[in-house]
Order: structure tokens, then C-alpha cells, then sequence
């Protein structure tokens, strides 16, 4: 009788799921189809561009790691009630904090490989330096974690422009391309004649296995859920709260670091001024689209990788702009949360009866 | 107007709600029907008052046989049933709420229907406005609204379910008044409830309901053992009182003081022995949780010293009290006690010892599993705390308690659960009084108060009166204190 009951309503989840996705598509293309092309074709192009070659899947994979270790950090945090929507500033702040160790161990004696490891260590530092400030202007100034956020991450785009235009401009004129490339022997190692590398992607992996194994096995895990959904209670059974929730602003400023170091070490080698790419909006969409579900976290960050680098191909071929893809990625985020909704209320319907 | 049931059947799927129920109910005389939740008391009055069909037996209303159709064909026939929630159309004025209920006649004849409610308020001392409006009155005097309302349509029998949930104890006392004045003059009343010292109080005859059938009948003078026995099938024993000037002191309280913005409560002086329960009695907001509160380092005393076996608690926080056996049951379950979304394996973890950085999955289940059973939760370790009944939630925040505790703080233990689960409930607690704890817990049932308390205080207006031995205190004395008299001494 209660397998009966499971099984049925797992079908209802994944019809729900999947008339969500329908939507999404069908909305699209009627967007496609305003803008006179035909919308076979423009996805046809996408899945060509992101998975029809090797180098595509290579770049669709750049894309994949800082939007899976965005979602992990992230997934910390909403297990704690909390929207970290400052993690763009604390990916662009490891960026900074791994910029500023490699021109430090530039040129020096320092072996190249320990270099780009306490580098990654810095960015990791740098990103949870910017998640703290948040966690502590919430904790002990009651300031709204969403706009903490928000201002940390002004604050940190004002600090990038400002060091590529003034202390670490190119030898001339600074200009938005960035700083000066650092020497290949700090970059991460890469397959041959890709820019994927294979480090960073086992990063990511693991990155993800550890929120995953944090959230599901250990007594911190449970303690960071159990503040996300009754902090009052949580308290009263004896989990100090404010220590739990600047963990977890800790912890994903770490991995927000960790994403700013990749992409300086192993995608851009250099500081450019958007550096983070969006990747932190990006990975509270995916994190909600998973429902705070680490595993599915890397099926759908990679879903959104490949969406963003196939709608590259849209401009080159058929001349209509790449933010088909933000279209299709917010069409897709609304049309699930629409749908999740509309389940909820079918199931309590179907309950009242 | 006399009422036999005669063997009555209803069931509801499986569930047999009443089996072969009989009783007979003379003209003039108060029947008390008392059982625990579910024992089928309401079910028998909705099939007296319309609302249900009996699958068998009889219903005879001076000696007639009645079918009774619909809530409408049975006020025909003369039977007039109080909700627990009072069915009045709130926004409306009371003369029109009259009217609403009357079948027949297109114009409504406001003056008549205005002198009839006059004629029968009177009979009973009632003082409502007619052109009030319903949403003005207070829950007590809706049903006394009520109550008019169902003798204007032609009541003569008029069947009351658990109606003194919700009204205050002068309200009840003057329910209680009416009540006797209507048997008084030739109806028949029926008055539902699971509280055993109010049918002692107001009712000619009980009859006792458990599982679906009527298993004896009392009259007065009635021994509460007995009922407690009928009840349940079985009878509760207290331990005996402690005497609290001889007796190993375990909270020492010296003009300890705690405010908040509206209230200030100075010059608190207590000694509490291990074992002791001392109740907190008083209006809600009283400072009763202002005073348990600080007793548990969730709020800052003001003034005065708070030690807990011989170590200064004062102004400590409230991981300290948690560290040092000192716990605290809030009253809102789902919103303080318990975390929804959460299994109840889950609330064990998080309650239970840290031990390592891994949870330990099986013996966690083993705990729960264990627990379950203990304290009779009904439902699984998977089960979330939100789909639990209020009776199961309260079982499972005492089992979440760690053992031993020096000082265990309650809100409320036992509101909204029937007289079982409350019996239960206090059975554990008193197996943990055994074991050296003390209690504090407030509660704004008088009779819990008086029942399981050593010692009570009494909070009123910013006041706290000194300790009263519940073995010498009445609930009058508790009532008046609580209403704010005979506080000068």
C-alpha cells in the first residue's frame, strides 16, 4: 500500500518536472519565433555547440566547475535559511586574492606548483574573508544577508576595476582586458589543445561529494538544516545558531574562492573585470532548481553549462543574439518553481479527497 | 422532554464509533457524558442532533420514535445541539442572527422576535445587547447566544459538546448557572466533556464512553477514582506530596527580578527542592513565562541571584543551564519545540550527545525505534514532526529530554491533549520527579495546577505571591488570586 503510494507520486513529481521543462521550451520559441528563427534550428545549434565536439564538451566543462562549486557552497548556505546572494563578490574577491599571490610568487623562487596550490589556498581566503563580513554585518548588525551581499558585491567590483585600471595595470595604459597574463608555468595544467583542465574539473567533483557527504552524513550537516528550518527550535535542543550560520557563510565563500582562483589559475590567467561571469547568479537558479539536492546539483549545473557555451554558436550561425540562453535558463527557473507550485497543490488537493 | 437511545450502532469504515449504545434521559435532569477523545461521545450526539444517520437502533423522544434527518429535523423534533465553535455570522447584529435561523415568513418581524429574546434573556439573567454586533461579544456570551437562540427555535432537549473549552471561569461558572436553571424547568440537557470535575460539578447522572461503548453509569455523590477507572479501564495513583521545609534545596532563588517592556517582577524568593513541582498559575501574560524563561537563561534576570545546585546561574546563557541538566519545554510545539521538515530520527540526532563528526545511521534508528516505543509516539522514525497530532508532538518533545535532568521548565504541558495523553504525560514527568528533577511548568488549567503541583505561585498585574502548599489550596482561593483578589497580605 505505501510503495503503491511512493511510486505514484514520484510519477506525479517527474510529470510535474517534465511539463516544466516542455514549457520552457515552448515558451522559447515563441520568443525565438518573434524574432523571426526558427527555434529547431537555434537549439539544434546549442546542442551542436556545447556537446558536438570535443572541444565544445571541453568548454562546456570550463563552464560546469565554477558553476558546480558556486552551487555546493551555495547549497550550505540555503541549508541554513539563507540567501547568500553576495556569493558574486566572494567568487571575485578569490579571483583578486589569487591574482595578488601569484604576482607575489611571480618570478621568485617559489616552485610553480606549490605557487598555484597557496594561491588556490589564497582565493579560498579571499572568498570567505567577503561571506564572513556578510555572516557578521547578519549576526551582529542585523543587516539582511541579501543586501549585505549586495553591497559586498559592489564593493568588490569597484576593487577589481580598480586594480586593473591603477595598481596592477598592463606596463601603458590599463585597459578592460585585464592584467597582465602571468607566465604559463602557473597556469593549470591543460589537455592538449583544450582549455579544459582536468584538475579543476576534479575540483569540482569532489567539492560536490563533500556538501553532499557534509549535508547528508555528518552532525553539522544536520545541525545546518535543522537552523535553515527552525532556528528557534534549533537553538532551544542546544545548536548555537549564529556560530552554525557563519559556518556556512564560511564554507561557501570558501568554495566561491575556490571558483575565482580556477578561473584565474586555469581559465583566464590573468584578473579581467567580470571574472566571476555571473556564475554566482547562476548558481542560486541551479541550487533552487535542485530543490537543495547536492547530487542532482551536477546534472543540472551541467545542463546550464552547456546551455551557456551552445548559445555561443547562436550569433556566429544565425546571426541572433547569445542571450537566447538567459531566456531559456530563466524560462526554465520559473516554469519549474510555476510547476513545483502547481504540484503542491495538486497533492493537497488530491489529499483532501 | 424525555430522551431514550436505545442500541445504538455507527461505523465509520472500520472503525466502530459507537457500539450498541443505550441510555434514557428523564425531563429536568443534567446528563453528563464523559470519555477521552475518540471514545465516541460526539459521535452520538451528532446522530441525536441530525448530523449523522445510526447504522441500528432507536431514538424515542417521549417515548415516540423519532428519525432524525438533518440538524434542521432536529431542532423540529426539539433538540438543539452548542458547537464547540459557535455557528453565528459574526459581522451580523444578534436580533438578525435570530432571524437567520427561523424557517418560514417572508418579512421578518423584527419587534416580536426583539420582545421573545427580551422575555427569554431575562429568564436566564443574560445582558446581551440585541442590536450588538456578534463580532463585539465575547466567546461566552456567543453562547449564550447561542443557547437562546436554540430555546427560541423550540429546544426542549439541548446537548452542549466540551462547551467550556475557550470561555474564562466566571463564564463557565455562569454557563453552569443557566444550565441548572434550564433543567430546572422540565428540559433535558446533555453536556459532553473529558474533564472529570466539571460533569462532577454540574451533572444528575453520568455516563461514562470508552471505545465506542457506554460502559457504566454514576450518579452523585460520585468517587473520582471510579470515573477515572471507567474511563480508562484502569485507576492512577499520586505519590505524596514533599514537604518542602525539610528536603535537599536544588534552586535557590534570592530577589531575583525579570522584565520585559510592559511587565517588571522583582523580589522573587524561592527554594526549590529536588523532586518539587512547583506550578505557575495566573492570566496569560501574567509574567509566568518571563519568570520560566529566566529560570533557563532565554532571558536576562534584572536583579537578585539564581542558583542552581550551589553554582551561580546568574545571567549565564542558556547553553550553560542546557549543559548543566536544566531543559525547557516551550508551548508552541511546532513553532519553539520542534523543527518541521525534520524526521523524528532526525530530532533524536540532534537532541542526543554528539558523538564524532559522522552520524551513526543505524544507531540512531535503534534510538528511535526505542523511543517510539517508550513514550508511545504514534508514528515511525521517518514520520516528520509536522504530520504528528499535538498529543504525539508533546510525547515526542518529552522524549527529546536528556537524562538526567536537575531542572526541567514546562509551558503548558499538557494543553490541547485529551485527558489520556495528559495522565500519561504526567506519569512520566512524576517518574522523573523520583529521579531528583524539579519542575516548573505553568499552565492555565487550575485543576492540573492544583492536581500535580507541591507548591503554587500565583502571578497577577506584575505580582508574584509567595509559594502556596496546593495540598491546602482551593481552586477558588487559586481563582481569586488569579483575578487579582486578596492579594494585600
Amino acid at each position: 500500500m505505501k510503495t503503491m503510494t511512493k511510486t505514484s507520486s514520484l510519477w506525479i513529481n517527474t510529470g510535474f518536472r517534465i511539463a516544466a521543462i516542455v514549457l520552457a521550451l515552448a515558451f522559447t520559441s515563441i520568443v525565438l519565433l518573434l524574432s523571426n528563427a526558427r527555434p529547431f534550428e537555434a537549439f539544434a545549434n546549442i546542442i551542436n555547440g556545447s556537446i558536438g565536439s570535443s572541444k565544445g564538451i571541453a568548454n562546456t566543462l570550463v563552464a560546469w566547475v565554477p558553476l558546480l562549486l558556486v552551487t555546493s557552497g551555495l547549497l550550505m548556505t540555503y541549508a541554513t535559511g539563507m540567501w547568500n546572494i553576495g556569493i558574486e563578490g566572494q567568487i571575485t574577491l578569490g579571483a583578486i586574492f589569487t591574482t595578488l599571490a601569484l604576482r607575489l610568487m611571480q618570478g621568485t623562487s617559489v616552485p610553480p606548483t606549490l605557487a598555484i596550490i597557496l594561491s588556490i589556498l589564497a582565493g579560498i581566503l579571499g572568498g570567505a574573508l567577503w561571506a564572513g563580513i556578510v555572516a557578521l554585518l547578519k549576526i551582529y548588525g542585523g543587516v539582511n544577508e541579501i543586501f549585505g551581499g549586495l553591497g559586498m558585491n559592489f564593493v568588490s567590483t569597484a576593487l577589481t576595476i580598480w586594480l586593473i585600471f591603477g595598481p596592477w595595470k598592463r606596463p601603458g595604459t590599463g585597459s578592460m582586458s585585464g592584467t597582465e597574463p602571468f607566465d604559463t608555468s602557473l597556469w593549470l595544467p591543460q589537455l592538449e589543445g583544450l582549455r579544459i583542465s582536468l584538475w579543476s574539473v576534479g575540483i569540482g567533483i569532489v567539492g560536490l561529494l563533500v556538501v553532499y557527504f557534509i549535508l547528508q552524513g555528518t552532525y553539522f550537516g544536520l545541525k545546518l538544516k535543522a537552523v535553515g528550518k527552525n532556528g528557534r527550535a534549533a537553538f532551544l535542543l542546544g545548536v548555537p545558531t549564529t556560530r552554525y550560520i557563519m559556518a556556512a557563510f564560511l564554507i561557501c565563500g570558501a568554495f566561491a574562492g575556490i571558483a575565482g582562483a580556477i578561473q584565474v589559475t586555469g581559465v583566464y590567467h590573468r584578473l579581467i573585470p567580470s571574472i566571476s561571469s555571473g556564475y554566482g547568479y547562476l548558481g542560486m537558479m541551479v541550487a533552487m532548481l535542485v530543490n537543495f539536492q547536492a547530487l542532482w546539483a551536477g546534472v543540472v549545473a551541467l545542463f546550464f553549462a552547456a546551455l551557456n557555451i551552445g548559445s555561443i554558436q547562436l550569433p556566429i550561425v544565425m546571426k541572433i543574439d547569445s542571450t537566447l540562453s538567459g531566456v531559456l535558463q530563466g524560462a526554465l527557473v520559473l516554469f519549474f518553481l510555476l510547476m513545483e507550485g502547481a504540484r503542491r497543490t495538486f497533492l493537497s488537493k488530491k489529499r483532501g479527497k | 422532554m424525555k430522551v431514550e437511545i436505545k442500541n445504538i450502532h455507527k461505523h465509520f469504515g472500520k472503525v466502530h464509533a459507537n457500539n450498541d449504545i443505550s441510555m434514557t434521559i428523564q425531563p429536568g435532569t443534567i446528563q453528563g457524558i464523559l470519555g477521552e477523545n475518540g471514545a465516541g461521545k460526539s459521535t452520538l450526539m451528532k446522530i441525536l442532533s441530525g448530523f449523522y444517520q445510526a447504522d441500528k437502533g432507536e431514538i424515542r423522544l417521549d417515548g415516540k420514535l423519532t428519525r432524525i434527518k438533518s440538524p434542521a429535523d432536529a431542532i423540529k423534533h426539539g433538540v438543539g445541539m452548542l458547537h464547540q465553535d459557535p455557528l453565528d455570522f459574526p459581522p451580523m447584529p444578534v436580533i438578525d442572527n435570530l432571524i437567520i435561523g427561523q424557517s418560514g415568513g417572508l418579512l421578518p418581524n423584527r419587534k416580536v422576535v426583539r420582545k421573545q429574546f427580551e422575555d427569554l434573556q431575562a429568564r436566564f439573567n443574560f445582558k446581551i445587547d440585541p442590536d450588538a454586533y456578534v463580532d463585539s461579544l465575547t466567546v461566552g456570551e456567543r453562547q449564550q447566544l447561542e443557547i437562546l437562540r436554540l430555546l427560541w427555535l423550540g429546544a426542549k432537549v439541548l446537548i452542549l459538546d466540551e462547551p467550556t473549552t475557550g470561555i474564562s471561569a466566571s463564564q463557565k461558572e455562569m454557563l453552569f448557572a443557566t444550565l441548572k436553571i434550564l433543567a430546572s424547568q422540565g428540559m433535558s440537557v446533555i453536556f459532553v466533556s473529558h474533564k472529570l470535575d466539571e460533569v462532577e460539578q454540574l451533572c444528575n447522572q453520568v455516563a461514562v464512553f470508552r471505545q465506542g461503548k457506554n460502559v457504566g453509569q454514576a450518579m452523585p455523590p460520585y468517587r473520582t477514582p471510579q470515573l477515572v477507572q471507567l474511563m480508562f479501564g484502569k485507576s492512577m495513583e499520586l505519590a505524596p506530596r514533599i514537604d518542602s521545609t525539610s528536603c535537599d534545596v536544588l534552586v535557590h532563588m534570592k530577589d531575583l527580578a525579570v522584565e520585559n517592556y510592559r511587565l517588571h517582577i522583582s523580589g522573587i524568593n524561592l527554594d526549590i527542592c529536588k523532586g518539587e513541582v512547583i506550578g505557575l498559575a495566573g492570566m496569560e501574560g501574567s509574567g509566568q513565562r518571563l519568570f520560566l524563561q529566566a529560570c533557563t537563561g532565554l532571558r536576562r534576570t534584572v536583579g537578585g541571584k539564581l542558583y542552581i545546585g550551589q553554582r551561580d546561574f546568574t545571567g549565564k546563557p542558556y547553553h550553560q543551564f542546557l549543559n548543566s541538566q536544566v531543559s525547557y519545554v516551550p508551548a508552541s510545539r511546532l513553532e519553539e519545540g520542534l523543527i518541521s521538515g525534520l524526521s523524528l530520527t532526525e530530532h533524536f540526532i540532534l537532541a542526543g550527545e554528539q558523538q564524532g563528526f559522522i552520524i551513526n545511521r543505524d544507531k540512531a534508528l535503534k534510538l528511535t525505534e526505542s523511543r517510539i516505543k517508550d513514550f508511545s509516539i504514534r508514528g515511525i522514525p521517518e514520520t516528520r514532526v509536522e504530520s504528528l497530532s499535538g498529543g504525539n508532538q508533546q510525547r515526542a518533545l518529552l522524549a527529546l529530554l536528556r537524562s538526567p535532568l536537575q531542572l526541567l521548565l514546562l509551558e503548558h504541558p499538557t494543553r490541547g491533549l485529551d485527558i489520556e495523553s495528559s495522565m500519561w504525560i504526567w506519569n512520566m514527568l512524576k517518574e522523573r520527579c523520583k529521579t531528583g528533577t524539579a519542575i516548573i511548568f505553568t499552565s492555565s488549567d487550575l485543576d492540573e495546577v492544583l492536581h500535580y503541583s507541591d507548591r503554587i505561585l500565583v502571578f497577577f498585574g506584575g505580582k508574584v505571591s509567595n509559594p502556596l502548599n496546593a495540598g491546602s489550596t482551593t481552586v477558588d482561593s487559586l481563582g481569586q488570586l488569579i483575578g487579582g483578589k486578596g492579594w494585600e497580605n
